[in-house]
């Protein structure tokens, strides 16, 4: 069983250099992830979700503020945190099992405690069978189920997740919520998951962390206090899916309250704001 | 319809290639025969066939052959494996592109065939000359190819490799390679192709010892058509060969490219 870590984020902002001028993308960001954590962070596309997903694994680097995970600084990426991209990001030379075992390249593991724990997650992920797939052989559902084993055969403390369903079907997407949800409910896994269906956040999320766009920011963080499994249709689970949905609506209104005086502040029509609910 | 099926009936898929050869070695035997061509420019098939068989009786073909294809198989050696270091650090390097790119891509416009002079120079008419214009047509395709393999390794991969904190080597062998190997590839079947073109070049404007294309220079001087018809047979069947070879090796090494190109 994995041990997970605590991972606070304080005053967290990144900026890239765009033509020689500074384009703020994350700002004064605060969040603290209890261990075995599930939060949802939701936010329109270019509100700097997958940024702060990219800072946590270490791809990115080059900010202010904090990010610790147990009171240690993050450096660099670190086998103690996995992450499962959009794309599933197989090697298309490896079969299903090289494809897994090679998350354990760099562990100090045994020959024998390295096949025993590939088999234990691609069982995990209900691939058994599979093995010796190569990945064009198997359906996009599939494929990221492989990438999520690749993903916890380390053990990590913290599970990152940037959009992992995206490119799924709707039915092959709410299959395999219900399974990260047993993944995430057997192992104790800090689960952290980026996602534009605010239906998914709240599916799975013990909070969902609302983000706003330009430069991003944290817009509100809803608690979901709902027991598993979440029934979809439920008034209880309505509500709070309207609740994060009325963040995204209320937002020209809020914005200009919040910040009067903001130049640029351009308030954008509701109907623009697309969710795949 | 039924046209169709008579026509699959009479050749079928797997021997079509060889109507074409057959029906214009029918039509040669028949120009000869039938004295529609009397010229000498147009030996009988049967003659080169009789050549041939001396060649190969009298062992004449084999030292011919042998010396052509260990010059090529040295050129080949040597050009490519130059090649391919050099194609990846360049792909590499983005520092060694910048200092050797500009020079390299200057250097790979100047058609082959003007190397001989300034070889012949440096080298003489021997297999030193013949081996450094055989490597330098294995050269270039080798680095163009390994180059562009190496820069079209996906990110994302090389972010993989990242999230699970591969050492340089590791990034190299696990990722690097395997992404790049099918362009490497097709660089190093161009290269081979060249090099069996440039190692009859080479022994036909560095005309000296012993040579496929020395032969053919011996039935021109001589006026034995069919001493170069039946060469030039030869060279062809070598070049398909050759080729056959490698394709064969590539299918092997490359299985997982053909089983996910197969899909599209």
């Amino acid at each position: 069983m994995a041990h997970a870590g605590t991972l606070s984020i304080k005053g967290l902002s990144k900026q890239y250099e765009v033509k020689g001028e500074a384009l703020p993308v994350l700002q004064d960001i605060d969040l603290t992830i209890e261990p075995g954590e599930f939060v949802s962070i939701v936010g329109s596309s270019g509100c700097g979700k997958s940024t702060l997903l990219r800072l946590i694994i270490g791809l990115e680097g080059d900010y202010q503020g904090d990010i610790l995970l147990d009171g240690q600084r993050i450096v660099g990426t670190s086998l103690n945190r996995g992450i499962v991209f959009q794309e599933h990001r197989l090697f298309p030379w490896l079969t299903v099992e090289k494809n897994v075992a090679l998350g354990l390249l760099n562990s100090s593991l045994t020959e024998g405690q390295r096949r025993a724990t590939v088999r234990d997650h691609i069982a995990l992920v209900g691939l058994e069978g599979f093995e010796t797939a190569y990945p064009h052989q198997l359906s996009g559902g599939m494929s990221q189920r492989v990438a999520i084993a690749r993903a916890l055969v380390n053990r990590p403390d913290i599970l990152l997740l940037d959009e992992p369903f995206g490119a799924l079907d709707a039915m092959t997407r709410a299959h395999l919520q219900q399974e990260l949800h047993r993944i995430w409910a057997q192992e104790h896994i800090t689960m952290i998951l980026v996602t534009h269906d605010v239906e998914e956040a709240v599916v799975l999320g013990d909070r969902v962390v609302v983000m706003e766009p330009r430069p991003g920011r944290i817009r509100r963080i809803v608690p979901v206090e709902l027991a598993h499994p979440r029934e979809r249709a439920s008034y209880a689970f309505t509500a709070v899916k309207d609740r994060v949905l009325q963040e995204f609506s209320d937002r020209s209104a809020a914005e200009l309250a919040e910040s009067p005086l903001k130049p640029d502040a351009q308030p954008a029509p509701a109907a623009q704001w697309q969710f795949a609910v | 319809m039924s046209n169709l099926v008579n026509k699959r009936v009479i050749v079928p898929p797997r021997l079509r290639g060889w109507v074409l050869p057959l029906a214009l070695l029918v039509v040669w035997w028949w120009a000869v025969q039938s004295g529609w061509s009397t010229s000498p420019l147009l030996v009988s098939p049967l003659a080169v066939w009789q050549r041939g068989v001396e060649q190969v009786s009298s062992g004449e073909l084999w030292v011919a052959l042998s010396a052509s294809l260990w010059r090529n198989a040295w050129g080949f050696a040597i050009g490519a494996s130059i090649g391919l270091v050099f194609g990846a650090l360049l792909g590499w390097s983005r520092w060694f592109e910048r200092l050797v790119g500009p020079s390299f891509h200057t250097l790979k416009q100047i058609s082959l065939f003007a190397w001989i002079p300034m070889l012949s120079m440096w080298f003489g008419l021997g297999d030193a000359a013949k081996i450094a214009f055989i490597a330098m047509a294995a050269f270039f395709p080798v680095v163009l190819n390994t180059f562009e393999g190496l820069r079209s390794v996906p990110r994302e991969y090389i972010e993989v490799a990242r999230v699970y904190e591969f050492s340089v080597w590791q990034l190299m062998r696990r990722v690097i390679a395997p992404a790049a190997a099918p362009s490497i590839f097709t660089g190093i079947q161009l290269s081979l192709i060249y090099t069996w073109l440039a190692t009859l070049g080479a022994e036909y404007l560095l005309a000296s010892g012993k040579g496929i294309g020395n032969t053919l220079i011996d039935g021109r001087e001589h006026f034995w058509m069919d001493l170069v018809l039946f060469g030039v047979v030869v060279i062809g069947l070598v070049g398909f060969v050759l080729n056959w070879l490698l394709t064969a090796l590539e299918k092997r090494l490359l299985a997982w490219r053909d089983r996910t190109l197969a899909r599209y």
